[in-house]
């Protein structure tokens, strides 16, 4: 086991698997001699050369599209949009091109392309920068959409998904690659499409993913320290969205609660409380809570960010709110 | 060129034309749903192109696909059987009218969002040169499409980056009911080609023989490293842009001259004075094409619809409990 | 002479009433004082006499018929008399007769009111619908709690699960838990759960009464409660030798002795033995004690008329009397109208102590628990002795806890000293 930061375990995923399989190329904006906007791919260029480390016009449609095509023909690429704020620009080829091939043909093509993109606000670059859209692509049957929250899923989740024959975006959040945590020696995979319980705890279940989930531990900390005992279920992926988890938790501790950086109208917590609210109705014994931004296009202004993002505190009210 | 293959041009161009006047009938039969793209008037297009590619050269095209289909080899049963949404179909049913393809004869489909193919098919070219194939990706798109965005990274990206592509504007003079003249900065679409330092290229459409030796001295180039190559085929539909198009955007005077002067009457010609086919062996052509399309229907027509119990197939390759 | 029968009002409160079955068909002969008709209201089935004698002449409702009050029913002819209905009818309206329907189905407490003052504001006010989480109704669904017994702890006072578990940890829960019936009690008649089916039963109209009244109840009454210990080793005694040679039907009850003892008590207590109106207090000049007795399908109130003037073995025999009509469905009008003052007793089933809703409009209720065998200290000296709880549900528009609590106290001089009471 070694303690590494969120951007080493995406590096080291992908240095790996680039050496495992010659097909595996990474391609974006500044993937190669910049080393990666966020320094995820510093030294690839050098070791694997500018075939395999493409950097691409600032066209976020011919990235997404030529990576569509290279996958259909056979290759694996790794194309990384500089922020998920970009992949609006590709909205057509993400879920009108790469999540529909597969099935529009009858099954005769693939489409094993992974979509990096770190998203989420805190950084003070204003709306058009900040956002964290994953709801709105974990809408599209025909994509894979997952989310790690520690080092470990994060590495394992991205080995996962290169070797996977589906089109996968992978969400990343720029403001937790500094957090660190203990990874597994060696070559591992972490399942797509399930997800896993982070803390266990018998009093009530937050559900959460990415960059919640560290702040959620937070959360759980304070709030053991009052008498609390959180459950923490990381989702991980939230296409396909296992609730098994959620679901078992949820009939021993009766409570829930959702955290999810993006905004909460038709969002991650929308979905999770209604197939919640489906599934096991008869274990609810309290309204459930969702912890999510404020709908407000996100401020430039550092102390207007804050205040509409989802914080620790947030997340602590939410708990103790449904403990009442 | 063997005389064989001179028929074989004939018989494919009345192929495809007796399989559209069919379609067409189908359609307002209402055996045949959604949007029905004829390709009547343009069938030397695809033809032309088809005859001078090499098996390992990949196709890709838009919506107005069955022409392309049935010259990429596909049979011309499991067409119809598409037509009619059946198991059978060359996509199973799932893809329809503008999503026929073939991946076992290099043809990559069928897309239906104006211009969005274009991108996929640098990457389908990205694929080839990484892997040091000689496979030029011929991608036939309409004037219309030269407008949007996708046209213009997925050109740029692809001469960038000097990838194999034979890119052919079908210029049919209207994308939908709004010509060049209005829509689009220059008049002349090959001007757009030379913006991106490509080489370029014109032919005129209605003469399958000049389009077969326009593209494959073009691939020619490109398969020795000429990088991509631009192509405008100056061609004429017959029929409205789909079916139910009222025609408001031009006179029947202008039709009734491009349909004297139609690329199957003008081949028939060609054959018959070069004393290369007589008469008799064009009328068995045409008798040999009706017989294959009563055949197609009658095999359509007996052809099972999908079983509802596979409505989630082929949705991911790695279908994952829970589904989409 | 022809004579209407008009829907009797059976209760100060009636309103309307289901004229359930006719007892007496067309055309037979029927004196005055039989029985013409079974008629459901929101407390009982009753029976409606006939004022008049002769023949049935006419059936003027349907059987399953709710009628407004005064509304004509039916006619009575003397044999062979020629009738012009029309004009007997007059004026008199037919009945607006509606058929009689299935209650809106609307969930209401399972065991009103004995015990259920704790059910507060889990209930809402406009439905009877307990405000539950899920999880706690299921759990109380599977461990037969009776969740309008409990207090909801939840945001607006919503019954969660810690206050189902609650309930079936603590001893203090034994009301909320739907005991089964002490030896020698009926037991319910559909007690039975078939596995995996749920039944459905559409609300009577007793029921639907009695949470609706216990409900205005509980909303309404500024509910007191006083709850007092009493030493009943000399009642027990007493009513051990007083049963001794007698044979089962004739026996004194406890319950016997609480009436005769309350009745006593309420002569010093004008303002306890009371009830309220709109504008003003009324103190009645007869006491008149009011029993509860459980039926399979909800509860009742019978009356035993001037209690205070009436021995123990009279208060026995019209409290058993009225009891047995109760349950067999036959209760005359006069059984269960004019209370002064409720007893609820739940001694029988083993119940230490509980409170109960006032039964509108009267100012309290007094909710009796068991006599029970339970150390005691006498002088110093740990001894056996025998006590019973009762708790006074006051209503706090007409009295207070101090005068509330001096009726508990001048109660003791009956109970405690017995031989007071005969």
């Amino acid at each position: 086991m070694a303690i590494i930061t969120m951007r080493e375990a995406i590096s080291q995923a992908l240095w790996e698997e680039m050496e495992r399989d010659p097909k595996v190329f990474i391609m974006g904006e500044e993937v190669g001699v910049w080393g990666g906007t966020y320094a995820v791919t510093k030294g690839f260029l050098d070791h694997f050369g500018a075939e395999r480390v493409r950097d691409t016009p600032i066209a976020e449609a011919a990235i997404i599209g030529s990576a569509i095509g290279a996958a259909m023909a056979g290759m694996r690429p790794v194309a990384e949009l500089m922020t998920m704020n970009f992949a609006f620009s590709a909205m057509d080829h993400i879920v009108n091109q790469a999540a529909k091939i597969h099935y529009m043909f009858g099954g005769q093509m693939k489409v094993p392309l992974v979509i990096r993109a770190p998203g989420g606000g805190g950084r003070q670059l204003a709306a058009t920068h900040s956002q964290t859209p994953d709801a709105l692509f974990a809408h599209f049957p025909g994509l894979k959409v997952v989310a790690p929250g520690t080092p470990e899923d994060a590495k394992g989740l991205l080995k996962a998904a290169i070797r996977s024959d589906d089109p996968i975006l992978y969400i990343e959040n720029a403001t937790v690659y500094q957090q660190r945590g203990e990874v597994p020696d060696g070559d591992y995979t972490t399942p797509i499409g399930k997800s896993k319980v982070q803390r266990e705890g018998k009093d009530v279940t937050l559900v959460t993913y990415s960059k919640m989930v560290p702040y959620s531990m937070k959360a759980a900390d304070e709030l053991a320290k009052e008498g609390i005992d959180v459950e923490i279920v990381d989702l991980r992926s939230l296409r396909p969205l296992d609730m098994g988890p959620v679901i078992e938790s949820f009939k021993h501790t009766n409570r829930a609660v959702i955290a999810e950086e993006g905004w909460k109208s038709f969002g991650v917590g929308a979905e999770v409380t209604a197939r919640i609210y489906e599934e096991a109705f008869d274990y609810v014994d309290a309204p459930i809570q969702r912890v999510a931004q404020k709908e407000v296009p996100l401020p430039y202004n550092r102390h207007l960010e804050q205040l509409a993002l989802p914080q620790v505190e947030d997340i602590i009210k939410a708990v103790k709110e449904v403990m009442r | 060129m063997e005389k064989q293959d001179y028929l074989e041009l004939y018989h494919q161009m009345v192929l495809i034309r007796r399989l559209e006047e069919t379609a067409a009938e189908l359609y307002q039969k209402g055996d045949i749903g959604g949007f029905l793209h004829l390709y009547i008037g343009q069938e030397a297009v695809s033809t032309g192109i088809l005859a001078a590619r090499q098996e390992q050269d990949r196709v890709i095209t838009a919506y107005r696909d069955h022409g392309v289909a049935l010259n990429a080899g596909l049979p011309v049963n499991l067409i119809m059987a598409e037509l009619l949404g059946k198991e059978t179909g060359v996509s199973k049913g799932r893809g329809g009218s503008m999503h026929m393809a073939d991946v076992s004869k290099n043809f990559w489909g069928g897309h239906a969002i104006v211009g969005a193919h274009i991108p996929i098919a640098a990457g389908l070219a990205l694929a080839d040169k990484m892997e040091k194939r000689d496979g030029v990706t011929i991608c036939m798109f309409g004037e219309g499409a030269t407008n949007i965005g996708y046209f213009h990274e997925g050109v740029n990206l692809a001469k960038a980056w000097e990838l194999p592509v034979l890119w052919v504007c079908e210029n049919n003079h209207y994308g939908m009911g709004t010509p060049p003249s209005k829509a689009s900065a220059v008049s002349e679409i090959i001007q757009k080609a030379c913006g991106y330092g490509m080489p370029a290229y014109d032919v005129d459409g209605m003469d399958v023989m000049a389009v077969k030796n326009m593209v494959a001295d073009r691939l020619a180039e490109i398969r020795k490293g000429s990088g991509p190559q631009f192509l405008e085929v100056l061609t004429y539909r017959f029929r409205g842009h789909s079916m139910g198009d009222p025609e408001r955007y031009r006179t029947k005077e202008e039709v009734k001259k491009f349909i004297e002067n139609g690329p199957i009457d003008r081949y028939h010609k060609f054959l018959t004075e070069q004393k290369i086919a007589s008469e008799k062996e064009l009328t068995e052509l045409q008798k040999k094409a009706d017989k294959q399309i009563e055949e197609a229907v009658k095999f359509a027509e007996e052809s099972p619809e999908p079983a509802d119990d596979t409505l989630f197939d082929n949705i991911y390759v790695e279908d994952l409990e829970g589904g989409a | 002479m022809a004579e209407i029968i008009e829907m009797p009002k059976l209760g100060f409160d009636m309103a309307e009433g289901t004229l359930v079955k006719w007892l007496k068909d067309e055309g037979e002969k029927i004196e005055k004082g039989d029985m013409l008709a079974d008629i459901e209201t929101d407390k009982a089935t009753l029976q409606v006499e006939s004022s008049a004698s002769g023949v049935v002449l006419k059936h003027l409702v349907e059987a399953n018929t709710t009628v407004p009050i005064a509304s004509p029913i039916a006619v009575i002819a003397t044999e062979g008399e020629q009738v012009d209905l029309e004009q007997l009818l007059g004026g008199k309206a037919l009945p607006a007769a509606k058929a009689a329907q299935p209650q809106e189905s609307q969930p209401i407490p399972s065991a009103p009111a004995p015990g259920s003052t704790a059910a507060s504001a889990s209930v809402s006010q406009e439905s009877g619908f307990i405000k539950a989480s899920p999880v706690a109704k299921a759990i109380a669904a599977d461990k037969a709690v009776n969740l309008a017994a409990l207090n909801g702890s939840g945001p607006g006072g919503r019954i969660v699960k810690r206050d189902v578990e609650a309930a079936l940890q603590s001893g203090s829960a034994s009301q909320a838990v739907q005991s089964s019936p002490a030896p020698g009690m009926p037991a319910p008649a559909q007690a039975q759960i078939i596995p995996g089916q749920d039944t459905r039963i559409s609300i009577s109209r007793l029921r639907g009464a009695i949470g609706k009244r216990m409900q205005e109840s509980n909303q309404n009454i500024p509910h007191f409660f006083l709850t007092r210990s009493y030493d009943v080793g000399s009642l027990m005694q007493m009513r051990k030798q007083m049963n001794e040679g007698r044979d089962k039907g004739n026996k004194v009850s406890v319950n016997d002795f609480v009436v005769r003892a309350i009745a006593l008590a309420l002569r010093q207590f004008p303002n306890i033995n009371a009830s309220i109106s709109e504008q003003e207090i009324i103190q009645h000049g007869n006491i008149n004690v009011g029993v509860a007795v459980a039926l399979d399908n909800g509860l009742l109130t019978v009356v035993v008329k001037n209690a205070d003037q009436k021995d123990l073995d009279q208060i026995g025999w019209e409290t058993g009397q009225l009891s047995q009509r109760a349950r067999d469905g036959k209760l005359r009008n006069e059984d269960i109208e004019g209370s002064t003052f409720t007893i609820s007793n739940l001694g029988m089933y083993g119940i230490e102590e509980f409170s109960a809703i006032v039964n509108p409009p009267e100012a309290a209720i007094l909710a009796v628990g068991s006599a029970q065998q339970v150390p005691v200290v006498e002088d110093g000296a740990l001894k056996t002795g025998w006590r019973m709880k009762a708790t006074l549900s006051a209503d706090h528009r007409i009295t207070d806890g101090a005068e509330a609590a001096r009726f508990m106290q001048h109660l003791a001089l009956y109970l405690e000293q017995p031989w007071r009471l005969v």
